[in-house]
């Protein structure tokens, strides 16, 4: 079919827009995750009770609408008195953050390597990918826990095992559209206008390799938010009495019989949160990914 | 083309060679593929050279070469009579932007994250020292001289049809006023009344600034519009290398001609008797011993087979690397 | 139109729309023609034309958001738009078979070329392994691959594109077919391959004679290859005729621009005849005739009214003021 010129240019954002707000999925995903996003921003304001705070008189209280629950604790309160509500507001400031964390690390890694992979070959490609492929050849939760427990345990190592985890991804997949980019005319043609190596990878192919990559830092997201819950389970992330949504649901263990309410909503949010990531991951990939449109 | 002897040529390669090892698999030795086996050409201002031939006959190595996308294993590659390959590289880089290429995919060639505007400056962010407006004068001014208007400035090559984005890929190959441009098959994926636009256009650049075209194309009825002179490739070889008048008016190798007959022709008058081709193009990889063709030509006797012709030249000034039309025994030729 | 019964394949008024909604776009757009047993109809146009989306239609290989609607649709007598699915195709893959583009990514590049022709030969003829593999060599011999035995056994990627193409050929041919359908079949091949295929394509549709249609946007290889053409410009028909007489007069002005676009044509280094501005897409399709925007010819009422078809039987063009011998407009 020929292309014809439409009288007002569509700028690429909108056209990206209207592929995205077709799946209502991703748009439920979105909408969860902006919400997550400005309850941890305004945590301070939003919390009813400071996350730390022990309320003695209150130990184990139920939600608000059962049998012997207060209109003070929404959600109830854990074994020592603190409200469920408040901390699992700033267990998303936390959680969120380290996934940004995680991800940005890993992307921004992964992105170097594979480029570099990708557009040098040889030596350099074969050199990256073999460190790639050991990594992957570990199971990720257990290279993870291997990390931590060298570098002891705190969230901010965590975080960084978790990045070196998911590294190798980024780094095929980022290899694998150099690749599929490389040999096309517009690259030639900015080597023949005599353009630099760093140029031709971050400015010419970088732009055209970004859609598949986007698309697998949301999902990562999720990943992080979950890897990070599973090591704060294992007591190996945030340590006590920092809100994060993995270690509440861990030091809840006990009362898994006795009071339901101190790990069902930590598990709930965990859930949703990743859903919500895995929603918007998917409506991304089909509105980024020219081969799905039309 | 009387003053051939009086212009110099501002273009000309000499005994171009390029050669590639390839692994031919586990245990196997390396196997050489000759892309480019000892080629000649010179191209004047103004003037274009058409190099003909069909998928592997090293017309698209050629075209690397030129723009020094790759450098050729043997060979000089004189540019304004200097030997590009021996200068130091500041001077390298600059002649460098006097050569430009047009490519056959106008999809493929223009990144599809930049808009138009970024696009064309390119080479002159990256060449020179001109401020952001004086950029965008400059890409504003190519852009009608290719018969685009001044709002394209601002869009993306997705928002263009394939003809159009052609322009834009030669007023981006124009940007450091080059003085040959190399265009690799420029209007064979564009539509027969788009291609008309276009060949218009570069013939009208031509004519206006003095450029020299390396026009690559296996459309010969294309070539014979367009081409000054014409250079028929074949394997890796030049088998015959003329001006458009010989090549078309009297083909003498037998693979020019059967090129010739190939091609479909509208008017009953200009279609030629057909010299069918056995068989397909031989592996370059394992090209068959004496003259590449013989195993597809209905003339080859066992000369062919043994050794190798040379181009050698003709009383029409043209060059042809022939045995049969050495000896004189190519019937058409005797009739004719 | 026609007398449905008289000829081989008979298409009246076929639409193909896609799309859905406030503007569905009309990619073939109420097209009639025919097609007789041993003969050889060429359909020309440029890219958007709707040339191949028709023959698609033919097929009923067009997937869900395009319709197609006709008002009859006859292949040997029978009325294709009254068959169930499974009926029609069983008639649209024995009766009838098609050639695509590009013969490297039409064969299946995980079975051998063997397997791929036996397939086709098992769905409508049956026999036992044996058999069908005797037929598939001699099918192979049929479209002039050397040493058939050995190479029943290759994988695609073993072959060339002209061999390729041949298998295709091959595979086209297993059933008989009346109508044979190729698609572009050489713009992918190279110019000397590209004279060999055509050659085969006519010596075995003269052999078996069958009907042909030839879709393509290059001129010169109708004008050689075929008896009549059929030009087709943004979904519809503008022109038919033989090609004999297309060729040395067109009567409309899109025939004669696209004639006169050709290198060809242009006498010596002359400027080419180019049609302004381009096919016009899903969204600026203009009223009354569809080419007047680019029509050196056009007046006021090729811009508001539709033409029809003007001209004798089989010579027909859909211009109000079609084209005399000299390439005039009648008055």
């Amino acid at each position: 079919m020929t292309q014809t010129l439409a009288t007002k240019p569509v700028s690429p954002l909108a056209e990206f827009w209207s592929y995205f707000s077709s799946n209502k999925g991703a748009l439920a995903g979105l909408g969860f995750i902006v919400v997550i996003v400005l309850l941890a921003i305004f945590a301070d304001f939003v919390a009813p009770h400071h996350p730390h705070e022990q309320f003695r008189d209150f130990i184990l209280t139920p939600p608000a609408w059962t049998d012997g629950g207060t209109s003070q604790f929404l959600l109830g309160t854990d074994g020592v008195g603190r409200d469920i509500l408040s901390r699992l507001i700033h267990g998303a400031r936390l959680s969120l953050l380290i996934g940004l964390v995680i991800v940005t690390l890993s992307l921004a890694m992964g992105i170097c390597l594979g480029l570099a992979a990708g557009f040098f070959g040889g030596a350099v490609d074969s050199a990256v990918m073999r460190v790639a492929d050991v990594l992957l050849a570990m199971p990720p939760l257990l290279l993870a826990i291997a990390v931590v427990a060298i570098l002891g345990p705190s969230i901010v190592n965590s975080g960084l095992a978790l990045s070196l985890v998911y590294l190798p991804h980024y780094v095929r997949l980022t290899r694998a559209s150099v690749l599929s980019e490389i040999n096309k005319d517009y690259v030639v043609s900015s080597r023949v206008a005599g353009a630099s190596s760093l140029r031709l990878m971050f400015i010419t192919i970088l732009p055209n390799c970004l859609a598949p990559l986007i698309v697998q830092a949301t999902l990562g997201f999720s990943n992080a938010i979950l890897d990070m819950a599973a090591l704060g389970f294992l007591g190996l992330g945030a340590q006590p009495p920092l809100p994060e949504w993995g270690s509440m649901l861990a030091t809840a263990r006990e009362f898994i019989q006795s009071a339901w309410w101190v790990v069902t909503f930590p598990g709930l949010v965990i859930l949703l949160t990743v859903l919500a990531f895995n929603l918007m991951g998917d409506g991304l990939r089909d509105a980024l990914d020219p081969k799905l449109k039309q | 083309m009387t003053d051939t002897q009086s212009t110099r040529p501002i273009m000309q390669g000499l005994g171009l060679k390029q050669h590639y090892s390839v692994n031919q698999g586990m245990m196997k030795p390396k196997g050489t593929v000759k892309a480019l086996d000892g080629v000649n050409f010179s191209v004047e201002a103004g003037k274009t050279l058409a190099v003909v031939g069909e998928s592997g006959c090293g017309k698209s190595t050629l075209a690397r070469l030129l723009t020094m996308i790759e450098t050729p294993t043997e060979g000089a590659l004189e540019f304004d009579g200097q030997d590009l390959l021996k200068l130091d590289k500041a001077k390298r880089k600059e002649l460098r932007q006097r050569i430009q290429i047009i490519f056959q995919n106008p999809y493929g060639s223009l990144n599809p994250r930049k808009k138009v505007g970024t696009i064309l400056e390119e080479p002159l962010v990256i060449n020179t020292k001109l401020s952001k407006a004086e950029r965008k004068e400059k890409a504003i001014a190519l852009l009608q001289k290719v018969g685009l208007r001044p709002e394209h400035y601002d869009r993306y090559p997705h928002m263009f049809s394939g003809g159009q984005r052609q322009r834009i890929a030669i007023a981006r190959g124009l940007m450091m006023n080059p003085k040959v441009v190399v265009a690799d098959e420029p209007v064979s994926a564009l539509d027969v009344s788009v291609q008309a636009q276009v060949l218009n256009l570069m013939m009208d650049l031509q004519d206006e600034l003095g450029l020299a075209y390396v026009f690559i194309s296996h459309d010969l009825s294309v070539v014979e519009h367009i081409a000054d002179e014409v250079m028929v490739m074949y394997l890796g070889k030049v088998v015959e290398y003329g001006s458009t008048e010989q090549i078309f008016g009297n083909p003498q190798h037998p693979y020019t001609r059967a090129l010739l007959s190939s091609t479909p022709r509208i008017e009953p008058e200009k279609r030629i008797d057909k010299i069918r081709l056995t068989g397909e193009l031989p592996s370059p990889l394992n090209p068959p011993s004496g003259c590449a063709f013989h195993g597809r030509c209905q003339f080859a006797n066992e000369r062919c087979s043994a050794e190798t012709p040379v181009l050698t030249e003709q009383s029409d000034a043209s060059t042809v690397a022939c045995f049969g039309v050495d000896e004189g025994r190519l019937p058409y030729l005797v009739s004719a | 139109m026609t007398d449905h019964a008289n000829h081989l394949l008979s298409v009246d008024q076929l639409s193909v729309a896609f799309g859905t909604g406030k503007r569905p776009f009309t990619a073939v757009d109420r097209i009639s023609y025919h097609v007789d047993a041993g003969e050889v109809v060429g359909i020309v146009g440029e890219s958007g034309s709707g040339k191949s989306v028709s023959s698609l239609a033919l097929m009923g290989l067009i997937d869900f958001p395009g319709k197609v609607s006709a008002e009859g649709l006859s292949f040997k007598g029978t009325n294709l738009l009254t068959l169930s699915e499974k009926q029609r195709r069983k008639i649209t893959g024995a009766d009838i078979s098609m050639i695509f583009q590009d013969p490297m990514t039409s064969l299946n590049p995980a079975f051998t070329v063997g397997n791929q022709i036996m397939e086709a030969i098992e769905v409508h003829q049956g026999g036992t392994p044996a058999e069908r593999r005797d037929k598939a060599i001699d099918l192979l011999r049929q479209v002039g691959i050397p040493a058939p035995e050995s190479r029943i056994d290759n994988f695609p990627h073993q072959l060339s594109g002209g061999m390729s193409q041949r298998v295709m050929i091959a595979m086209a041919i297993a059933c008989d077919p009346k109508l044979l359908i190729a698609d572009e079949p050489t713009t992918a091949l190279d110019v000397t391959i590209q004279a060999q295929i055509i050659e085969l394509l006519l010596k075995l549709q003269r052999e078996k004679q069958m009907g042909l249609i030839l879709i393509t946007h290059d001129l010169a290889l109708v004008a050689e290859a075929a008896d009549r053409v059929v030009v087709m410009y943004a979904g519809q028909i503008v022109e038919t005729g033989p090609a004999s007489e297309i060729f040395k007069a067109p009567r409309h002005p899109y025939t004669q621009a696209l004639m006169r676009s050709l290198p060809e044509s242009a006498s010596g280094s002359d400027r080419l005849q180019a049609l302004p501005g381009v096919v016009p897409g899903a969204n600026d399709r203009p009223s009354g005739c569809l080419l007047n925007p680019r029509c050196p010819y056009a007046t006021e009422r090729c811009r508001t009214e539709e033409p029809g078809y003007i001209g004798p039987e089989g010579r027909q063009a859909k211009c109000f003021f079609p084209l005399d011998d000299n390439g005039r407009p009648a008055a």
